[in-house]
């Protein structure tokens, strides 16, 4: 039995946040409904990346929104309303990511929710929290990133604040919105209560910085300094970062310093003996290695490194990475298929449960696709005026 | 607390650094009992990793940050007696964790197939970092390496910029993150069924995972993505999404509509191109952009921009972002004090339940503090 079986969530979120819980949800066996409005849909349909586009519709809308069901409704129209609480009444779990008050206008906040099914958990992810300042600004990945000192952890000391390229924020903020609602079913298959189960973006990209934020708090209060080059992370010595090689690039984690001296025939770093000083000269030593590692190649390097238990590594595009069996056999990707034909490659779920990989061929839903399926099933035209 | 909704589970942590660890705190902050099972005398490695030389009671401040709200039961799983303890415990748990290199559970006695036999309940939670075959399957499991070796580095900085990796363990903190999403299904499943479960996840399929939209784009495209030339913000996303400089600071730019952006900020030069030009000319556009900017200060366009509703925002650093209200009304810091009586401060659980924050007052656990309890209890169940 999937681990989620016969949990029915009705996921009214959009863009990425809610919806790649509802993906996660999805994966591990819930049947999730995304509740669209009638022409236009999710916007993220529409949202075009690098030009690139499956059957007109934007390539991450259907990297997000497989393994589940699209039911169109007007939820300003009072008929679409009703359906749509007559679904979340025999739902388990509703979610959205809507601006606060946006659901009590609509007359889906929690409250009203929880009196239509006292078992529901009401999952929901803001920017920025329900009050304060910043409640009613956009809840926008980048933005998000700005605003919570991330942008000053990657790239070096005098490179401007450098956002992460990819949409942690939302990422994360799906994944702790996942966890909360699960913890919430948990506890409802126990004493059979509803829950809320909040996350804002700001508060998930603040914890994911709960190591060095906390070092902070303690450290009276110094902002973190990137290094001059080669920076890996503000708060760990050298040789941590990444170095350009004759014919690549290599990383390099956490490791002795004289010993790679030795390793790498570089006299010059075994003169650091302190290990204090792997932090306090990591400028002095990351320049030393980054000019003394351009003399070979990756793999030549790596051939001494690993042999020795350095913690290495060469640095891949996805071009290389396709190319190793240590990704081909992951098993990573996977193909699945639209009704209307359309077959996308993606990747599956992460987790694997009882030595299984997670592998629903289902395809993101056709604006609407299933609202006369979902109808039926539920009853829900029945006792409609 | 008994509100909480894990309050009664057991959950038996052998894992260390941050992976495995941050479930742990995961699920202890949702309610969860979590005792870390650690090696007499050195304990979780990470109490003895230091950032910034910060410590506090001899373990390091990453260590009490990661373990707060746990116990610590010492045992060495090579020993036959201690060994005897930690499967009474394990009969009586409900989870168990670990990230050790796929083999090392196996040698002491405790992988799945042989913990399964002694409580056929429990959920079985493992982190590797390239899963348990295949020529990675040793390698060591850390977060740069990871993040080197998924494509991840190229998605940071510019164009011409060489490989930057995400300056945290995105790697391990997702892993961790997802860990606890496979243990709460499964216990969602075990209370229907009664059945444990096996739940496995790795490091690199956690950060091939977070580059879903990047994997799939390319493969139904075939083109590497592409950081732009100036002030990348993504690299699947056109002009202007990025950070800009501005006369007195930064302001970053999100998805706007670049003729409406071109009127609001009143440059005529950025008004030539249309928005289905915005990821084919991003890096002219990006250009302009960043020329223009840089004669106002960060207030004066913010003004602007948000007039017209344009998602804008200022880049703060961490002083700038705690002196403002915004920050503040979370509550997102808490004070600890540790058995030794030092006050720390750190931050809460991001997650709320029923409008209530989660604030945990319990510190990290010293090495093996709560073995004598831990012992008598299980005495008394004359287990």
């Amino acid at each position: 039995m999937d681990l989620l079986q016969d949990i029915i969530v009705v996921d009214l979120s959009q863009f990425l946040s809610g919806p790649s819980a509802g993906l996660r949800l999805a994966d591990m066996g819930a049947r999730v409904i995304k509740i669209e409005r009638p022409g236009t849909g999710d916007i993220c349909r529409q949202l075009y990346v690098s030009n690139t586009r499956i059957g007109g519709e934007s390539t991450i809308f259907h990297a997000i929104n497989r393994n589940k069901e699209s039911y169109a409704a007007d939820l300003k129209k009072k008929d679409d309303l009703q359906r749509v609480k007559k679904l979340i009444e025999q739902a388990d779990v509703v979610l959205h990511n809507f601006r606060p008050g946006v659901m009590e206008r609509i007359g889906l906040d929690y409250e009203t929710v929880r009196g239509i099914n006292p078992g529901i958990v009401y999952g929901e992810v803001s920017g920025y929290g329900n009050e304060g300042p910043w409640k009613d600004l956009p809840g926008q990945d980048l933005l998000v990133q700005a605003l919570s000192g991330l942008t000053w952890l990657s790239n070096n000391e005098h490179a401007q604040p450098t956002p992460m390229g990819v949409s942690v924020v939302d990422i994360l903020a799906g994944t702790h919105l996942t966890q909360g609602i699960l913890a919430a079913l948990y506890r409802r298959a126990i004493d059979g209560r509803s829950a809320l189960v909040q996350v804002s973006m700001l508060e998930s990209i603040l914890d994911f910085q709960f190591e060095v934020l906390t070092c902070f708090y303690n450290d009276g209060r110094q902002l973190p300094v990137r290094s001059r080059t080669n920076n890996g992370n503000a708060y760990i010595p050298a040789p941590y970062g990444i170095y350009k090689t004759l014919d690549g690039f290599l990383s390099l984690a956490m490791g002795d310093i004289p010993k790679l001296g030795r390793l790498l025939d570089c006299p010059p770093l075994e003169e650091f003996t302190e290990s204090s000083g792997w932090f306090d000269r990591r400028d002095a030593i990351k320049a030393i290695l980054a000019e003394h590692l351009l003399s070979r190649t990756t793999d030549g390097w790596l051939s001494v490194l690993q042999p020795a238990d350095i913690w290495c590594a060469r640095v891949m595009d996805y071009e290389d990475l396709m190319r190793q069996i240590g990704y081909k056999i992951l098993n990573m990707e996977l193909k699945v298929k639209t009704s209307n034909g359309l077959s996308v490659r993606t990747t599956r779920c992460p987790i694997r449960i009882d030595g299984e990989m997670a592998l629903s061929d289902k395809g993101a839903p056709l604006l609407g696709e299933h609202n006369k399926l979902i109808d039926g099933q539920f009853g829900l035209g029945i006792g409609l005026t | 607390m008994n509100h909480l909704p894990l309050h009664g589970l057991t959950v038996l942590e052998f894992s260390q650094y941050l992976s495995g660890p941050s479930a742990g705190l995961r699920l202890a902050d949702l309610g969860a009992r979590v005792i870390k099972i650690e090696r007499p005398v050195t304990g979780d490695a990470c109490r003895s990793l230091s950032i910034k030389n910060l410590w506090a009671d001899g373990d390091s401040l990453l260590f009490h940050t990661i373990n707060r709200n746990k116990e610590s039961f010492t045992a060495d799983i090579k020993s036959p007696e201690d060994l005897v303890l930690v499967r009474k415990l394990i009969g009586q748990a409900d989870v168990l964790t670990h990230n050790f290199r796929p083999g090392v559970m196996e040698a002491a006695g405790l992988d799945y197939a042989l913990v399964r036999s002694i409580n056929p309940r429990i959920i079985y939670g493992a982190i590797s970092g390239y899963g348990n075959e295949g020529p990675w399957k040793d390698r060591p499991g850390q977060d740069l390496l990871l993040q080197s070796m998924s494509g991840l580095a190229y998605m940071t900085g510019n164009e011409a910029d060489d490989p930057i990796p995400f300056g945290l363990s995105i790697a391990d903190s997702l892993c961790g993150a997802q860990l606890v999403q496979g243990i709460l299904a499964a216990l969602i499943r075990r209370q229907k069924t009664g059945q444990g479960a096996l739940i496995e996840i790795s490091m690199l399929e956690s950060l091939l995972d977070f580059q879903f939209e990047f994997l799939t784009t390319y493969h139904s495209s075939g083109q590497l993505p592409q950081r732009s030339k100036l002030n990348n913000g993504n690299p699947l996303l056109g002009a202007p999404y990025g950070i800009y400089t501005t006369a007195n600071g930064y302001i970053a730019i999100a998805m706007v509509n670049i003729p409406q952006l071109a009127a609001a900020i009143g440059s005529d030069e950025l008004a030539v191109f249309t928005q289905e030009e915005a990821f084919s000319h991003r890096d002219e556009i990006k250009a302009l952009l960043s020329a223009h900017l840089a004669g106002r200060p960060t207030a004066w366009w913010l003004e602007r921009l948000h007039a017209e509703d344009m998602w804008a925002m200022e880049v703060l650093d961490w002083k700038g972002l705690m002196a403002q209200d915004g920050y503040r009304c979370l509550e997102m810091e808490q004070a600890i004090t540790t058995s030794g009586g030092k006050s720390l401060l750190t931050t809460r659980c991001p997650i709320r339940i029923n409008g209530e924050r989660l604030f945990s007052g319990k510190p990290a656990p010293t090495l093996g503090q709560d073995n004598e309890r831990i012992v008598m209890d299980l005495l008394k169940q004359g287990a």
